[in-house]
């Protein structure tokens, strides 16, 4: 049923979380790029579950993955539209101007 | 007879606690501010404001000490006839080995000491209920005064060394609230400290030799250890590598504490600053009975004295040196008060030589005669005082004899008891000191003898000296100050005369029971006697021109004070200017104070301030409350610093949370 | 055998793809490899054989997900050429720490090994006569009805917060308030005035 093996999907799945890890720490320029890494990492998810889904033969894991999906459509949004309120207001969506909740 | 006994003893407490408790404002305005006064207290000028409130508790304490003092008297002949008392209060504690209950002693130096402290504390209730009639205080000062003669009167009465410990602290603690009775006053708060502190001193002696007792005999009721002490004489212990006699070193603790309350040389610093108080105060406490309490105690304990003569000379030493040293100093002080507290320091250093040298009785004679003509003096100088608008330095006296008769007569008959004038009780008392000393044959005896005798010259001076200087030459107050000189109003003046007559008639009137031929009667079990202590039938064998050295020095200190402030007025000027080295030694009491404060106050300050800011200040609170705080700013300043705002600084947190969870995970299991 | 070429491709893009994301300076630019990286995601699904959810990632998250990306980026108007391009003072650290992380993911993949019970323990099995969309349906809305419900919820909730947050009355625009249209009266529209020839209002 599958292309390849689990380990390659589960490999695959395992370098585009780390990328998008590193797209939030390494991440210098603007927060449209923290939301674009953590959209990445869902997808890394998903892919991880679609994966074990296939393997085991349980839909279970696509079931969770359309949730995972769902969830991740309602998050970019809200993540948009706090941006766009604090774009208003601050006139800058660089990093280093990101810190109001400086403790 | 026990219930007389237990009338003289708490007749006093009964008038303190009632005229203290609900004749003073403590329960007056409990719990509420109470009303400011309309003007500013200013007790130095009595004559302004009448007092108003009640006149009951300064009567009652009278009234009861007035009856207290009859009932001494009368118990004084009963006693005396030839019968001991022990009257049993009630139980104190019992704590293993240690018993020890209230109980009242009553045997001759009892009832001597007993008709001492009522009389003269009776007599200074009725003077003062003129001498303060314009205090606003006066129902607390009276309950002071009853609270002290109660504690003396314990101390008296005491049948064993924790009852007499009690006395000891009592009048300790009256003594304080008396000299600081004008508490407003910062003088006289240092001054009632000093007298406490000072006087703590001498009770860390005489606790330690309490404890000694104890230890030595398991018990420290007087019956058991009077009879246990023969058996310890010439017995010795070990202390850090030395052997030391048992009696000598008992001995010398409870000298100590005597040192402290009878204000002998070295503990003697408190006396003079202690007349901050009020007149009356420095006659009762300061002259006749408080101070006497040291005389009194070596007089009791003369069982164990007798058994260490090594503490016998230290006493007879420090006696000598002390009668001598407090009559230099006393012949050049301005202060009419302090030259009358110093003659009691001389006076008392006079008492312990006899005892010293083993002649009790006589030491206690002169307790009793000295406590009349004292107290006459004091009260007397309150009436000058009183009558030159609170005026203290002599120097600014002067003149006083035309409108002061009456005072002037008590003073002159104080004197002449003071210096030894033949036939009054002074002539009888010091003068057998004088004999005793030299009788005792001793080399230290015999120098003791003759400071005593130097110290009579003193004496005599400095008393000639302040009759002269108060009463006669020309006036050297302003105008306002004389022309409100007048006389004391029959309440003060009444009570001069009893002790006028005490100071006459004393020493005759008892001379033959106290020290006489009837001496071994009159005295019974009281005091002890060892076997070779024959110093009473020395004494009086002496030789002519010792029983007469006392007399040529009056007469020679007379005759030079006179000289000095009736004939040639500029003299003593001149003396002082030239001898100003000496004048000044003399005059700043030999240093003392100075070297006490160089000694012992400014290292205690050093290592007060030391513990305070070092090891209070900066250790106990620096790692307590102080280091905590600081050390919770700043672990939570280092921690607030994770809040950067950044959220990829919070990203980065939670990888490495997850990464270090992942390995611990992977590791772990 | 072609199949796993095909995966090959896919992952290949897909990952660099993800790299171009990351590092671009335009965010317009990224958004673009953003929405590849997700077409090749879904090639990867469709390999899997969970082909509805390939789709679904095609059509709801390419389609609106990164359009609303897209929108939101070009709205902000950023002027790029500005900003900030340095890397990070974490490169270092952050890369160590995301290496050790991908080693710790796959040392679990090659040491793991499948439970005896793995099997028995499936919640749906799939059954092998329906099409995958028909399967998911049969236990969407029958077994898993209650979480379908929550995740309407959740989207519900993030339709108003979305619109609670940028929603912004501009005070100078002219808008149109339909109840208040329909409220007016005719006596307060308009009036009926005689004019006499030649005089005007």
């Amino acid at each position: 049923m599958m292309a390849a093996g689990l380990e390659q999907y589960l490999t695959v799945a395992a370098i585009l979380f780390t990328i998008g890890i590193f797209g939030i720490l390494v991440n210098r320029k603007n927060v449209i790029v923290i939301l674009m890494s953590v959209e990445l990492m869902l997808l890394a998810v998903n892919i991880n579950l679609v994966a074990f889904s296939a393997h085991l033969d349980d839909l279970m894991g696509q079931v969770f993955s359309m949730l995972v999906l769902t969830v991740a459509a309602a998050e970019a949004a809200i993540g948009l539209a706090i941006l766009v309120s604090f774009y208003r207001n601050r006139k800058s969506i660089a990093i280093d101007d990101i810190d109001r909740l400086k403790g | 007879m026990n219930s007389v006994f237990l009338a003289i003893v708490f007749l006093p407490l009964i008038g303190a606690v009632v005229a203290g408790l609900l004749g003073t404002a403590v329960f007056k305005y409990a719990g509420s501010a109470p009303p400011q006064p309309a003007h500013d207290d200013d007790e130095e000028h009595g004559h302004h404001h009448e007092y108003d409130g009640p006149r009951w508790p300064m009567l009652l304490t009278t009234g009861l000490l007035i009856v207290s003092a009859l009932l001494s008297w009368y118990a004084f002949f009963d006693v005396t006839g030839g019968h001991a008392y022990k009257v049993l209060v009630a139980d104190w504690l019992t704590s293993g080995r240690l018993s020890v209950s209230w109980a009242l002693r009553v045997d001759t130096l009892t009832a001597v000491m007993l008709v001492v402290v009522t009389t003269v504390s009776a007599l200074v209730h009725v003077y003062s209920l003129g001498y303060m009639s314009h205090d606003p205080h006066q129902p607390r000062f009276f309950a002071y005064l009853s609270l002290f003669t109660f504690a003396m009167l314990m101390l008296v009465t005491s049948d064993n060394l924790l009852q007499m410990f009690f006395g000891w602290e009592g009048v300790g603690l009256a003594s304080y609230l008396l000299i600081g009775f004008w508490y407003k006053r910062d003088s006289a708060n240092a001054a009632a400290i000093k007298a406490f502190v000072v006087n703590r001193v001498g009770d860390f002696g005489f606790s330690l030799g309490i404890f000694a007792t104890f230890a030595v005999f398991g018990s420290i009721g007087f019956d058991a250890i009077f009879a246990a002490a023969p058996e310890m004489a010439g017995k010795s212990f070990a202390f850090l590598g030395g052997q030391y006699d048992i009696m000598t070193v008992i001995c010398l603790l409870l000298f100590m504490g005597a040192m402290g309350k009878s204000a002998q040389f070295l503990l003697h610093t408190w006396l003079p600053d202690a007349m901050e108080g009020p007149t009356p105060v420095s006659a009762l406490i300061h002259a006749a009975t408080m101070v006497t309490a040291g005389v009194f105690l070596v007089a009791r304990m003369s069982p164990f004295y007798e058994l260490a003569p090594l503490a016998q000379q230290v006493v007879v030493a420090i006696g000598a040196i002390t009668a001598f040293f407090a009559a230099t100093v006393g012949l050049v002080q301005r202060d009419i008060k302090r030259v009358i507290a110093y003659s009691t320091c001389s006076q008392l250093g006079y008492m312990f030589v006899a005892m010293g040298v083993g002649a009790y009785g006589v030491g206690i004679f002169h307790l009793f005669t000295h406590a009349f003509f004292k107290a006459l003096l004091f009260l007397g100088a309150g009436s000058v005082i009183h009558a030159m608008s609170d005026e203290q330095d002599m120097f600014r006296m002067g003149g006083l004899f035309p409108y002061l008769k009456k005072t002037w007569a008590m003073m002159l008959i104080g004197t002449l008891a003071l210096t030894g004038f033949p036939l009054t009780a002074g002539y009888f008392s010091k003068d057998a000191i004088i004999e005793a000393a030299f009788a005792a044959h001793s080399p230290l005896a015999t120098a003791a003898f003759w400071m005593l005798v130097v110290a009579a010259l003193f004496t005599s001076f400095y008393s000639w000296r302040l009759m002269f200087l108060t009463f006669h030459g020309k006036p050297r107050a302003s105008r306002e100050t004389m022309a409100r000189v007048h006389d004391s109003p029959p309440v003060m003046l009444v009570p001069l005369y009893v002790l006028a007559a005490g100071a006459l008639g004393a020493g005759y009137l008892f001379a033959g029971s106290f020290i006489g031929h009837d001496e071994a009667v009159f005295w019974g079990q009281a005091i002890y006697r060892g076997e070779h202590n024959e110093i009473i039938h020395h004494m009086h064998q002496v030789p002519a021109w010792v029983k007469y050295s006392p007399f040529v020095m009056m007469v020679t200190g007379f005759l030079v004070a006179a000289l000095f402030y009736l004939a040639a007025p500029s003299l003593p000027e001149k003396l002082a200017n030239a001898l100003r080295p000496l004048y000044l030694f003399l005059y700043n009491k030999w240093y003392f104070d100075e070297l006490y404060d160089r000694l012992f106050v400014r290292p205690a300050f050093w290592l007060g301030r030391l513990l305070w800011k070092g090891g209070d200040g900066r250790i106990i609170d620096g790692l307590g409350p102080d280091g905590v705080s600081a050390r919770v700013v700043d672990v939570s300043a280092l921690a607030s610093r994770l809040q950067s705002g950044f959220v990829h600084h919070y990203a980065f947190a939670m990888l490495l949370g997850v990464a270090a969870l992942v390995t611990y995970l992977m590791m772990g299991s | 055998m072609v199949a796993a070429l095909f995966f090959w491709m896919f992952a290949a893009v897909m990952l660099v793809s993800a790299l171009m994301v990351i590092s671009l300076r335009n965010p317009v630019h990224a958004a673009l490899f953003l929405i590849l990286a997700f077409f090749n995601g879904a090639g990867l699904f469709l390999l899997a054989g969970a082909e509805f959810l390939a789709m679904l990632l095609v059509i709801v998250y390419v389609g609106a997900v990164m359009v609303l990306f897209l929108f939101v980026v070009m709205m902000l108007d950023i002027d790029y050429s500005e900003m900030r391009a340095s890397m990070a003072a974490y490169m270092p650290t952050g890369l160590f720490v995301a290496l050790v992380l991908l080693v710790e993911l796959g040392m679990v993949f090659f040491s793991w090994v499948s439970s005896p019970q793995a099997l028995k323990l499936r919640a749906a099995p799939a059954p092998n006569d329906l099409t995958n969309t028909e399967a998911l349906g049969r236990i969407l809305y029958t077994d898993n009805v209650f979480y379908f419900q929550l995740a309407g919820l959740v989207l519900l909730v993030a339709m108003v917060g979305a619109i609670v947050l940028s929603l912004h009355h501009r005070a100078n625009v002219r808008r149109q308030d339909p109840g208040e249209q329909s409220a007016r009266k005719r006596e307060e529209a308009y009036e009926l005035v005689d004019v006499k020839p030649g005089q005007g209002l």
